[in-house]
């Protein structure tokens, strides 16, 4: 027992002379993750752009992260756990985050936050997401040209506006080479269930669809479509490893550039709150390579992301038609910032009924 | 001539292990932690410090735990008695939520009633919403026979998905551009913070409460010594005329009633909204409480601070170390069966024994 | 293909996980003995099946893997509750508890590789023979030996004299013990044969279903085979029936979406675990399916008088 004790006094006193020893005029930066790095989805993503962040800036950073975190009283304890560690900077990336970080950040306010996808800001808490609609505008194109039967199959996760959004950009690109487009969607309430991917990839192609996308995270559904031999779309990340017959192309979440920029604004002093909603323009949003397509479908594809990524088009220029007929907005107008924040309809075209 | 261990049971439990059996699981799960994180490459003693020994340094990371382990508790103790008396109520996870769902409805509805008495009746819908859902294995037991560890179970399911839609449609937050949670609470809708600008509210009084109520329930009152007779020797509690059925009614309302209010304290404390996601798997990890605090609401509140400890401490080796989280839960799996076989020293005791040849025939003994 | 031929090949692929895990504990809940550590069986199977698999390049010694991890998480079950006494509910959940975190410390390298897919049967063409091909012959291998299984443990438990003992032990181990039969020997090799069958169950997932490994993966699955095993009164025959059945109603929840009906998905995905309750109400309420069956001495330890 008494060697117990001694042990454990000399392994704090270690610990501790350890942790003091530390350098402090790094900038700590850290970061809380809603899944586990390797799911090659959206977690993945950002541990990307934290690596590439830390190559960039090399020593004058040092990052940490904490995966699997739940979106429930725990998140609050592991953003403050962060900034009590002495953390400059933390990035907590996703929505459930939004008021465990603004709680925090008024007890520091010499720390920097930056929350992803939500709405609360503070003076030093900013938010940023990315327009990830602009890549489901193109691929919705690809589908309207490639597609046999003129029927997608979309597996979404949750009713949110991001989804939504997402649902309705990839149907009036398809609309815009192929008005009579339809779309199936089946809810898997779930950002990450293989399983229940893959089946609903299978219900949708036996209900005639020739072409599966998805906004879940796995890769489950493309790996059913190179099985089954129709055609599907990544998501998050370059998935063309899992079906390299099947994958048109993938949208690559970036956050690379978001996070050297944060980051070394924070190294300069010129770090203020603010509210990026950054899309192709930025590189936030990105497509992966162009495979198993026509070069006429590929060229299309290219000169769409290039007026996106110059603003030329917009996804939401009207006219656009609600589900019910409404004219949701005319000719010559793009839908306000507003309503894509908070849009809870379908365009015209879409075979479901949204949950409200 | 070979000789083997065998198992015999002791006549009386032994006082002694029941004392030093969990502090031998602590102890094994210890070694066999460090023997992991050895195996992982990583610094065995260091890793087990920033695990076991680092949350309790700090005033910040005491109040964190007890926050941490206080539904853990209130869950754990209403299933320990459960338990006691045989009665398997694996699904307290869907009492947790529906006792939330019930509570939130005073802020959600009645946004404007600021009172003290708004609180009560948040803190009693909750028990409420727990006692009722836990209602429902009870009387499918009682009425068609029907097993609780699977239908309370199944619900876990079904309550998970009541509260998504709920959250997601009729009770969204109206200004919250649609996103998935409800409108925060504000004022005599939350609990009160009772220790500075931390985290630790009043919900830790009732923890306490019904602690210390349940303890002299088991120990003092009739109603214990029913639980302890049914749960012991179910024919003998037949013979003494308890009612089985009633014991059913009993356990799951009870810690119906337990994980529901755990609920409500989440949401009305930390959480401070209804959401999607409101508990990570308290109502399943105070099914490990229950057993590893030896299913008496003392061992409980004790049991759930140490597995506060192994989750605070799964986060520092994170940041610190880079192990991932995942050996939080290899912890917690070591640490229940350890203490199962460590229980088993109390009823048995280890004896060697040599396979002499018997006198079995014609040997007149004594 | 037919829209009903691709419905029903969805739901044989959904069904056949259940089926394999409950085959299983099926024949450990006959022998009297209740593990719910399914689910942690069936998870370990999956990450080292999937491993294996990896590793090798060959997706049979993934199945082989699979089947000895879950194999070692039931003799790590069966020590505890046979030799030590132990509480089988406590234990089997911490089997479960185990078997989560266990696998994702192990597969955590695992994790977004492609996997190898189990190739379906093709014997002689037949698979392409119209109509019924790829529906009787066209389906993976395990998908043959989940019903070779069910048909092998139903010819076991009625037609041999182990399985006559096997029954005797669940029904009574202190009259099987006075028969002279090794009460702990028989529980220890059912315990094991279901662990090998969920740990085939969890190869099924991460090598046929969904060709990968993602914590987790096997979503509950296990605790509905321990559902479909009551809803079956422990008999071979119905627990196919029960599981196929499941398979159907999980399927037709997303078909019902894709037709647009409009019921809220939450409601459609909860289905499933409604109607195992349902189904649990109606067996347990039919006293004479459910009591004739059931193992009397489910769930309760034997230590042997010397």
């Amino acid at each position: 027992m008494k060697q117990l004790v001694t042990t454990i006094i000399a392994v704090t006193a270690a610990v501790v002379m350890s942790l003091s020893a530390t350098a402090a005029d790094k900038l700590k930066v850290g970061f809380i993750y809603i899944g586990p790095p390797g799911d090659h989805g959206w977690t993945y993503q950002h541990d990307q752009g934290r690596l590439a962040m830390e190559n960039t800036l090399g020593d004058q950073v040092e990052t940490m992260f904490v995966e699997n975190v739940p979106e429930g009283p725990d998140a609050e304890r592991t953003i403050e756990r962060l900034a009590r560690q002495g953390t400059g900077l933390i990035f907590t990336t996703s929505f459930g985050y939004m008021d465990p970080t603004i709680k925090v950040a008024k007890r520091f306010p010499e720390v920097k936050f930056e929350h992803a996808t939500g709405y609360k800001k503070a003076d030093n808490v900013s938010t940023y997401s990315s327009r990830f609609y602009e890549g489901r505008y193109v691929i919705g194109q690809i589908a309207g040209k490639i597609s046999k039967s003129g029927t997608a199959g979309y597996i979404a996760s949750f009713p949110i506006p991001e989804v939504v959004r997402g649902i309705n950009s990839f149907l009036l690109g398809a609309q815009s080479v192929n008005p009579d487009f339809k779309l199936k969607v089946i809810w898997v309430n779930s950002w990450f269930d293989p399983g229940k991917e893959a089946d609903a990839a299978k219900v949708l192609i036996s209900q005639g669809a020739d072409i599966i996308t998805q906004h879940t995270d796995s890769t489950a559904a493309i790996q059913v479509a190179e099985e089954k031999g129709v055609y599907a779309f990544g998501q998050a990340s370059d998935m063309a490893a899992f079906a390299p017959k099947a994958l048109l192309t993938s949208i690559v979440n970036n956050w690379t550039d978001y996070y050297i920029a944060r980051t070394q604004a924070v190294l300069d002093g010129s770090w203020e709150s603010t509210d990026t909603f950054g899309g192709m323009d930025m590189n936030m949003v990105r497509m992966g390579a162009f495979n198993n397509m026509p070069d006429d479908v590929k060229a299309m594809a290219e000169a769409t992301t290039a007026s996106i990524t110059s603003g030329e088009l917009h996804p939401f220029a009207g006219p656009i038609f609600a589900q019910d007929g409404s004219q949701a907005i005319g000719e010559g107008e793009v839908l306000d910032i507003g309503t894509l924040m908070s849009m809870n309809w379908y365009v015209q075209g879409v075979d479901d009924q949204l949950p409200q | 001539m070979s000789a083997k261990i065998i198992l015999e049971k002791r006549h009386n439990a032994s006082p002694m292990m029941r004392y030093l059996s969990p502090l031998l699981a602590i102890g094994l799960t210890v070694i066999a932690g460090g023997l992991i994180f050895l195996a992982m490459g990583q610094p065995p003693l260091k890793a087990l410090y920033l695990y076991f020994i680092d949350p309790l340094t700090s005033i910040w990371s005491l109040q964190e735990l007890v926050v941490k382990a206080s539904p853990l508790i209130l869950i754990g103790c209403g299933l320990a008695v459960a338990f006691r008396a045989n009665i398997w109520n694996i699904g307290a996870e869907g009492q947790l939520l529906i006792g939330a769902l019930f509570g939130s409805s005073i802020p959600i509805l009645f946004g404007d009633w600021q009172s003290p008495l708004a609180l009560v009746c948040m803190l009693l819908l909750g028990a409420l919403g727990g006692a009722l859902f836990g209602a429902i294995p009870a009387l499918l037991k009682n009425r068609f026979r029907v097993n609780e560890i699977l239908t309370s179970l199944m619900l876990v399911y079904v309550a998970q998905l009541l509260l998504d839609w709920m959250v997601r449609g009729p009770w969204r937050d109206p200004h919250g551009y649609n996103f998935p949670k409800s409108v925060s609470f504000e004022g005599w809708h939350q609990l009160p913070i009772i220790i500075g600008n931390g985290r630790v509210h009043m919900g830790i009084i009732l923890v306490i409460l019904a602690v210390v109520i349940l303890y002299w329930m088991m120990t003092k009152t009739i109603k214990g010594f029913e639980i302890r007779v049914i749960g012991g020797a179910p024919r003998a509690g037949a013979f003494a005329g308890f009612s089985q059925t009633r014991m059913v009614w009993f356990c799951l309302l009870l810690s119906g009633a337990l994980a529901g209010l755990a609920g409500i304290i989440e949401v009305a404390g930390p959480v401070g909204q209804l959401q999607p996601s409101i508990s990570p798997n308290y109502g399943f990890t105070a099914i490990i409480v229950a057993f590893l605090g030896r299913l008496n609401s003392i061992g409980v509140m004790m049991a759930g601070l140490l597995l506060a400890v192994s989750y605070l401490g799964g986060e520092g080796v994170q940041i610190e170390l880079g192990i991932s989280d995942k050996t939080t839960h290899v912890f917690q799996g070591m640490l229940l069966f350890f203490i199962l076989m460590c229980d088993t020293l109390i009823y048995y005791r280890l004896r060697l024994l040599s396979s002499m040849p018997k006198l079995t025939q014609g040997g007149s003994l004594p | 293909m037919t829209g009903l031929e691709a419905f029903v090949l969805t739901v044989i692929t959904a069904s056949t996980p259940f089926l394999l895990a409950a085959i299983g504990e099926l024949v450990v809940e006959r022998s009297g003995v209740l593990n719910l550590g399914v689910e942690g069986m069936m998870v370990m199977g999956a990450v080292c099946g999937f491993g294996a698999a990896h590793l090798t390049g060959s997706p049979w010694l993934g199945v082989l893997a699979a089947i000895l991890a879950g194999a070692a998480m039931a003799l790590l079950f069966g020590f505890l509750t046979q030799i030590l006494i132990t509480n089988q509910v406590a234990t089997g959940l911490s089997i479960t508890l185990l078997g989560l975190g266990l696998s994702g410390l192990i597969g955590s390298n695992l994790v977004g590789l492609p996997g190898e897919k189990m190739q379906p049967l093709n014997v002689f063409g037949l698979n392409e023979m119209p109509i019924l091909g790829t529906l009787v012959f066209g389906q993976d291998p395990l998908v043959y030996i989940s019903i070779l299984l069910t048909l092998g443990v139903a010819y076991f438990l009625y037609r041999t004299r182990a399985g006559l003992i096997v029954r005797a032990v669940g029904q009574s181990h202190q009259s099987a013990h006075s028969l002279g039969y090794k009460v702990i020997a028989v529980r220890l090799s059912c315990i094991v044969f279901g662990g090998c069958c969920a740990g085939l169950a969890g190869a099924y997932l991460s090598l046929s279903y969904t060709p990968q490994w993602i914590e987790n993966m096997t979503a509950g699955r296990g605790w509905i085979a321990l559902a479909l095993v009551v809803f079956s009164t422990w008999m071979p025959g119905r627990l196919a029936i029960g599981a196929y059945l499941f398979g159907t109603v999980w399927i037709l929840g997303l078909y019902a979406q894709a037709w647009g009906i409009g019921i809220p998905s939450q409601f459609l995905s909860s289905l499933p675990y409604l109607a195992t309750i349902v189904a649990l109400i109606l067996i347990s309420t039919n006293r004479r399916l459910s009591v004739v069956n059931t193992p009397a001495s489910l769930g309760q330890g034997f230590v042997p008088d010397r």
